[in-house]
């Protein structure tokens, strides 16, 4: 090929290259109008920047089914009528079986009843997925009952993890990172790879392990402006940085709905949904600890993780992207049986 | 006021406009004109203005004054005065005080027969300021989307407003800007030392010309763009900075409401490697 010919094709490539580039650049923009909300005072900076729309998808997203007709406490009760009940014993067997319906409905609307029974023999616990629905059941009661600091009268329904799913999505594992080789080259530390974990930044991609499931102080301010009073590795700030971005993607909202970053741990600068949030991570811990890694050995190989954990959570199962779960809307008031733990004898596993 | 030998030669009549030759005269070294006129009323009263803001606010401490655009409920509507209307008030003081003084720096260049590279110049950072309290407010829907007025709120602004997307390090137009202002730097730094080094210096020698610092930067990274290209350089890099951080901000809310590293998205799911 001649001279010409080779820059005129390097040159055609380049165009073409440079045109599929930008469009795939621009095509990422949102555009005006934009939805807004102030969260701090005037001139502050503190806002909330919504594009009407992805709320619009959200909002289309975040249907509660319907709730089935509440049924009367009277009648033989739900252990008596049935056996190996150990957890909604008290309950009357209408309200018992409205119940188990209604969890058809919220958690394997597709499978029914043989996802977690045994058909032939509904007390059968042979299924897995029989006696994690149950400690599932003890954990809702669980959260609605001791951690209404985070859920407030709202509370939670096994719908607002699951969402029709039989596994809730967006669940997590310890995480082992992309595969490297290993040597003196080896530089990764857990970061510099973009990761979903954290918003598609390159910050570290597990920061669950260390402070969802360890009990890790996210804890990275300096208090004194002087070199040598920091104890804080730097490492740790970018730990609590990716987690503050898990945070924020799955709740939809930025660092300012919760801190105004002129001084990020100053209680007295910050929004009253930073206490929320700080119950809310503390529940996080309590529910991986106490209940799904205690799970671990009842999940069969194909539901845990690289690394053979149990399956955990942190915010975005239940917020799913938006600042309330499911824009608060809350159907806890019609199951009196999942708004705390039932009588203590009624709870032992 | 006594002038300089070679002042005369520049206080030429002429090349105003707007006001004709009524304000076409000098007071002391300066030259008036009608936008010079406009330059001080609009500075005067924003400047009271503000000063009026300090002294219904509760300090006096000159890094916490601090002038604040409305609540984001008023919309692109006014306010009432202690209510973020100061804000606005000032805001167009501003303006008109940046605007007038571009327009005088206009005249003068018209006045003395120059191409208008020094309004244009100043003219960007005023585009950058005027994108920062009316392009993106008007697009946002909303004047309390402008920054403070006040040494340490504006800084505070600063930081939350970055927060609002993240990591805003991420912004593709801020990573641009940021390159061009740390270029900028890099070229003032080389082009300052040289100039230095070029006049001033040992004892006995003399001053050194443009060959010479041409020959340093050829000896020295191969290539001398010039006494003459510096400085179109300087100007491009300096201008593109302040282009680049207007841009940086103007995308941020209006074009792009969530972290700034989800942004790349584009570029992590081109089909090569996704």
């Amino acid at each position: 090929m001649s001279d010409w010919g080779i820059k005129f094709s390097l040159g055609a490539v380049a165009v073409v290259a440079g045109t599929l580039l930008t469009i795939a650049m621009v095509n990422g923009f949102e555009r005006p109008p934009i939805q807004t909300a102030q969260g701090g005072f005037r001139g502050t900076g503190m806002d909330e920047n919504y594009n009407p729309r992805t709320l619009a998808v959200e909002h289309a997203a975040s249907v509660l089914p319907g709730v089935l007709p509440p049924l009367p406490a009277s009648g033989p009760k739900a252990s008596a009528a049935y056996k190996n009940v150990l957890v909604l014993g008290d309950l009357s067997v209408g309200q018992f079986t409205r119940l188990m319906a209604s969890i058809t409905t919220w958690v394997a609307p597709k499978q029914g009843c043989a996802y977690c029974h045994n058909t032939k023999n509904m007390a059968d616990d042979g299924l897995y997925t029989k006696v994690v629905a149950r400690r599932m059941i003890q954990m809702v009661q669980h959260i609605n009952g001791d951690w209404k600091q985070h859920v407030a009268a709202t509370g939670v329904t096994c719908y607002t993890c699951h969402r029709g799913n039989p596994v809730p999505s967006m669940i997590w594992f310890n995480e082992p990172g992309p595969e490297h080789g290993h040597g003196m080259a080896e530089a990764y530390f857990g970061k510099n790879q973009a990761s979903g974990a954290v918003g598609d930044a390159a910050l570290p991609y597990d920061p669950f392990t260390p402070y969802l499931e360890k009990a890790t102080n996210i804890r990275v301010q300096s208090t004194a402006a002087l070199p040598g009073t920091d104890s804080q590795d730097i490492k740790d700030t970018e730990a609590t940085y990716g987690l503050m971005m898990n945070i924020s993607q799955s709740l939809g909202v930025n660092c300012t709905y919760c801190h105004n970053s002129r001084d990020f741990s100053d209680w007295s600068q910050s929004t009253p949904q930073r206490v929320t949030a700080w119950y809310g991570i503390r529940m996080v811990r309590n529910l991986n600890n106490d209940y799904l890694n205690k799970l671990h050995d009842v999940f069969p190989a194909n539901r845990l993780g690289p690394l053979g954990d149990a399956p955990k959570i942190n915010c975005a199962p239940c917020h799913q992207g938006v600042f309330k779960p499911l824009f608060g809307q809350s159907q806890i008031a019609g199951f009196p049986e999942l708004q705390g733990p039932l009588a203590p004898a009624a709870t032992a596993q | 006021m006594a002038m300089l030998s070679f002042e005369a030669k520049y206080r030429l009549r002429g090349g105003t406009l707007v006001g004709g030759d009524l304000f076409d005269f000098w007071i002391g070294p300066f030259f008036v004109g009608f936008f010079g006129i406009t330059t001080v009323f609009f500075s005067l009263l924003g400047t009271l203005l503000i000063v009026y803001g300090a002294a219904i606010g509760p300090t006096w401490n000159v890094w916490r004054i601090n002038i604040a655009p409305p609540d984001l409920s008023y919309g692109l509507g006014l306010a009432p005065l202690q209510e973020g209307g100061l804000w606005q008030a000032i805001t167009v003081c501003a303006i008109g005080a940046f605007v007038s003084w571009a327009l005088r720096q206009a005249e003068i260049a018209r006045k003395l027969g120059m191409q208008y590279h020094i309004p244009i110049a100043y003219g960007v950072a005023v585009f950058a300021y005027v994108v920062l309290v009316v392009v993106r407010p008007v697009l946002m829907g909303a004047w309390g989307y402008g920054f403070p007025y006040g040494i340490l709120s504006h800084l505070d602004w600063v930081s939350n407003t970055g927060y609002q997307y993240l990591h805003f390090h991420y912004n593709p137009a801020h990573m641009i800007a940021v390159s061009f202002f740390f270029t900028t730097v890099l070229a003032l730094s080389l082009h300052g030392s040289l100039i230095l080094s070029a006049a001033n210096p040992p004892k006995g020698e003399l001053v050194k010309g443009p060959e010479h610092e041409n020959t340093f930067f050829r000896d020295f990274v191969g290539y001398s763009i010039g006494p003459l290209g510096i400085h179109r350089l300087g100007l491009f890099l300096a201008l593109s900075a302040g282009f680049w951080s207007a841009v940086c901000i103007v995308i941020s809310g209006p074009f792009w409401t969530r972290g700034w590293p989800e942004w790349w998205g584009w570029w992590l799911n081109l089909p090569i490697w996704h």
